[in-house]
């Protein structure tokens, strides 16, 4: 059985481990979850609670951060 | 025999319920290189600065976020909207932004003309509503119209932010009429953003008796931006000051400054 599942991260998409959670992404990632605001599925998930998240087969995920803007 | 000459003495910029020094903000965006901007920023003395929300750029690890070279404990971080076309965009990206940041503030945007990038005021209206509703301070950009300003204003907008010309145009204040109406009938700061070019526009523009100017392209555009960004400021002080010391009448006709009596035969 495959144990990786396709998800959609910043609109690409990627494998990630079966039952990994959020924070595990951001890990996967080389990502500072302190750096970052994640949004599953449409809905903003607090820090805190990255690490309780599992994502599943299709889920759309955002990681979005601030850049230089007017 | 002496007159008492009186000292202008302006008062702070206060929006959201916050308390500022300086009446210019500027953007954080298009400079050629960090270091830059960060001297610009400091040059300027602004002590509010706008960011954007977007994606982490997964591949390339070089490109690091903006919070890397501010400090948010010494600027005061204003996230805006800016590329969201529709209320709900604008939206989406102001919950984002107030989860990445350090305020409930949003410099609210929504986008109704690509060439122009003049905003979609009935767009505007309904996120405006949506985040003041949800505890949103909303600085919300939108055109010289006052009855759009009338109407975000009683929408419940911290400040209302109307453009001098379009985003990054440089073309200065076009309609001084539109605005400075605006400033006469809203109780809410109101910060002209977008479009001043050069030290001169700024001026102009605190002359007609806004509250401040937010500007990005003027400074990171500019030849030498941490010049441009000290001419900025002193444009700033001077408009402000010209304004509240209260400029001559115009006349059609000279009046001579020497006196008439005492001329020889």
């Amino acid at each position: 059985m495959n144990d990786t599942i396709d998800v959609v991260v910043n609109g690409e998409r990627r494998a990630v481990t079966r039952g990994a959670t959020l924070l595990e992404l951001l890990a996967a990632l080389a990502l500072d979850p302190r750096a970052v605001v994640v949004e599953h599925n449409r809905t903003i998930v607090r820090r805190p609670r990255l690490g309780e998240v599992t994502v599943a087969p299709g889920d759309a995920i955002e990681l979005v951060h601030f850049v230089g803007g007017g | 025999m002496t007159t008492a000459v009186e000292t202008v003495r302006d008062t702070p910029f206060v929006v959201g319920g916050r308390t500022f020094q300086s009446r210019l903000m500027v953007g954080t965006g298009k400079y050629r290189d960090m270091d830059t901007m960060v001297r610009a920023i400091e040059a300027s003395g602004a002590e509010i600065v706008t960011v954007a929300v977007r994606r982490v750029d997964l591949d390339r690890t070089k490109q690091e976020g903006v919070l890397y070279h501010l400090d948010p404990k010494k600027l005061f971080l204003l996230a805006n909207t800016a590329g969201c076309q529709t209320a709900e965009d604008a939206v989406r990206y102001a919950r984002l932004a107030r989860e990445a940041g350090f305020n409930d503030f949003i410099k609210l945007e929504v986008i109704g003309d690509q060439e122009t990038l003049l905003p979609d005021v009935q767009g505007l209206l309904v996120a405006a509503r949506t985040l003041v509703g949800e505890g949103f301070k909303v600085l919300a950009y939108t055109n010289e119209d006052l009855v759009t300003a009338l109407r975000l204003e009683d929408a419940g907008c911290a400040a209302v932010m109307p453009l001098a010309s379009p985003i990054g145009s440089g073309l200065g204040l076009l309609n001084p009429y539109g605005v400075r109406t605006i400033k006469r009938r809203l109780t809410v700061p109101v910060v002209v953003d977008a479009g001043v070019g050069t030290a001169s526009d700024a001026c102009v523009t605190m002359e007609q008796g806004v509250d401040g100017i937010l500007m990005n392209t003027a400074l990171a555009a500019a030849r030498d931006p941490v010049a441009m960004a000290r001419a900025m400021r002193l444009a700033v002080e001077a408009g402000r000051t010209a304004y509240l010391a209260g400029r001559m009448p115009r006349r059609e006709i000279a009046v001579p400054s020497s006196p008439l009596e005492g001329m020889l035969d």
